[in-house]
């Protein structure tokens, strides 16, 4: 079936297959039914679970407000799909136009929708990340098992990593009442995603709760007991401590290999697509058949200087999963581009923490809300003298505002009239990334450049 | 807005799942909280399902019963930002593991 003209015949009997059966991909078959797709649809996924819900895995669920397996995710309609779950796609005919399964099976496709997302990226020693104690945290059975372990009898919990996840399981180990060790390589929690400066705020909060933490600190060894339990973790600056349970919060790994030698940009930054979600080949020629979306995609963004943004964003997820639902069933004219402002949230510490747009591209950043002392406030960040991004800390009721200012591109620093400053200083000040060629495990934005066929290698820390 | 249509049929699910040998009808729910701004109207009508955690983060539970249904829609249509998903199918998910645990 060529790609426009035959429209009409695929929306009413083409056959389209969706690999990665979460999030991205269930609003994406919901929209193509809800646009009259009425051809053959197969959601393909590797969990034995349908589409389910992860940002209260780290939150209500290990909180014990919610149980794990309670999560799936509400649909907005009927999709009438032939579901394979449990069974992962391991490879992509691009001629014969298939999908390969990992039991053999063998799934055509007239429209290909990759959504396979990301994994948590695990303990650089397998051996030590077999020990009984260590966790990650992505997956419906992993926030069961961390849930139950933690109710046990549990004597102090070191989190690895104080990007947003680490932090959240930090938060609700001490609401739990247990002691808790946070080890950050960085400077302070969360300055990936937000930078030094906030990055601070996000440091007191931690220790006002009862955090021990560590910044500026690897875990260099994990230590099992001679049953291969997990009993103390040795840190880089030669001290150790004892602990039961290790959640290992390093960020998050795309799941492309299934896509080696299938000759789509796929490689451990992403799949990069355009902006209309179709996947662009090695070549950098896009396809008109295959398209992305989701945690997997990497696609550029006009806002950002057209650089490849990837979002590790529930919302992302959704917009573009719509977005790409819309362009595999329309001819060209009618296709949309995702053009999402990046928006994100996490509650952490009791605090409703919410950005939008891309704070990590800042150059500079102003307090216009609140006060960062009083862990209330909203920072906006600036590049090259316009507003790109908002922060705030139980400031939601003023980021729509902010949304409108960075998608009109309004100068920064705002104006004063906007501002309801108090004890902060208004003038600019570097928000304070970490060199960007270092890597954190904080950030859920990664501008990835601004070739569709970089296959650049991540950068994987062999420690901590 | 759809949601007469969308209460017309949970109405009717909760009807016809009312037999005898079927345990009880658990529907799913998600925010948007992207959009939600923390008005807490939701936490007010349906307590049990919505709760604020410190001064702006809501926490709900993504699954709730029928004794909460009421609760649940009228919530749902008072978000100001219409915020709150609930399910709106009831389509078998062929292929799936039955819950555990
Ligand atoms: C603990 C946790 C907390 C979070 N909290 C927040 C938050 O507060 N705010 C926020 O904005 N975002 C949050 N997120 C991020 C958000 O959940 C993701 O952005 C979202 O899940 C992305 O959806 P997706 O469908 O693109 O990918 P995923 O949800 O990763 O789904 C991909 C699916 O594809 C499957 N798959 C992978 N490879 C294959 C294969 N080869 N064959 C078949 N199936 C395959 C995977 O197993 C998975 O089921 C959180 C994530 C986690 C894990
Ligand atoms: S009513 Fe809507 S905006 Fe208000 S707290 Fe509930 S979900 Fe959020």
């Amino acid at each position: 079936m060529s790609a426009d003209t035959d429209v009409e015949v695929l929306r009413r009997q083409g056959r389209i297959v969706v690999v990665g059966a979460s999030l991205a991909g269930l609003r994406a078959a919901e929209t193509l039914r809800d646009q009259g797709f009425t051809g053959s649809l197969t959601m393909i996924g590797d969990e034995p679970y349908e589409p389910y819900d992860r940002p209260p895995l780290s939150k209500q669920a290990l909180l014990g407000r919610a149980r794990p397996e309670d999560t799936a995710l509400p649909r907005r309609r009927d999709i009438d799909a032939e579901w394979r779950l449990g069974v992962a796609a391991a490879g992509l005919d691009r001629d014969a136009k298939l999908v390969r399964l990992a039991n053999g099976d063998t799934v055509p496709y007239d429209r290909l929708l990759i959504a396979t997302g990301t994994r948590a990226r695990p303990w650089f020693h397998p051996e030590e990340a077999a020990l009984d104690g260590v966790f990650v945290l992505r997956t419906r059975d992993d926030s069961a098992r961390l849930h139950r372990k933690l109710a046990g009898a549990v004597s102090r919990v070191l989190v690895i990593g104080a990007g947003f996840t680490g932090s959240e399981v930090a938060s609700a180990c001490r609401e739990l009442g247990l002691d808790v060790t946070v080890a950050e390589r960085g400077p302070a929690p969360l300055v990936g995603a937000l930078g030094g400066v906030i990055g601070a705020v996000a440091d007191r909060l931690q220790r006002k709760k009862g955090v021990d933490l560590r910044c500026g600190i690897s875990v260099t060894a994990l230590e099992g007991d001679e049953v291969g339990r997990l009993r103390r973790a040795h840190l880089s600056d030669g001290s150790a401590i004892d602990v039961d349970v290790a959640v290992v919060s390093l960020g998050a790994m795309r799941n492309t290999e299934w896509l080696a030698g299938s000759g789509v940009a796929a490689g451990p930054r992403g799949i990069a697509c355009d902006a209309g979600c179709r996947v662009f080949d090695v070549n950098g020629i896009v396809t008109d058949d295959i398209y992305a979306a989701g945690d997997v995609a990497r696609s550029p963004h006009p806002l950002f200087d057209y650089q490849f943004l990837a979002l590790e964003h529930w919302g992302n997820a959704v917009e573009q999963a719509e977005i790409a639902a819309h362009n595999m069933i329309c001819a060209g004219p009618d296709r949309r581009p995702h053009l999402w402002l990046p928006m994100f949230w996490s509650s952490q510490f009791g605090v409703n923490i919410k950005s939008v747009g891309v704070p990590s591209l800042g150059d500079q950043l102003v307090v216009a809300q609140g006060a960062l002392a009083e862990e209330r406030f909203v920072a906006v960040y600036g590049y090259r003298g316009r507003v790109i991004a908002a922060a705030s800390f139980d400031g939601a009721k003023w980021l729509g505002f902010y949304e409108q200012q960075i998608a009109a591109g309004a100068p920064f620093p705002p104006e004063y009239r906007t501002v309801d400053r108090r004890t902060e200083t208004l003038h600019p000040i570097d928000p304070a990334f970490p060199d960007p060629h270092l890597p954190t495990h904080g950030a859920t934005v990664t501008l990835t450049g601004h070739s569709p066929s970089e296959r650049r290698v991540a950068f994987v820390p062999a420690h901590a | 807005m759809p949601t007469t249509v969308w209460t017309e049929r949970r109405r009717l699910r909760s009807l016809r799942d009312r037999g005898p040998r079927r345990e009880r009808v658990q529907m799913r729910l998600v925010v948007d909280l992207n959009r939600c701004q923390g008005f807490a109207q939701c936490v007010f009508l349906a307590p049990d399902v919505f709760s604020l955690h410190g001064g702006e983060a809501l926490l709900f539970s993504p699954r709730f019963d029928e004794a909460q249904q009421d609760r649940v829609e009228k919530a749902a249509a008072a978000c100001p930002v219409q915020a709150i998903l609930v399910d709106y199918s009831d389509e078998p998910t062929k292929g799936v593991k039955p819950h555990v645990g």
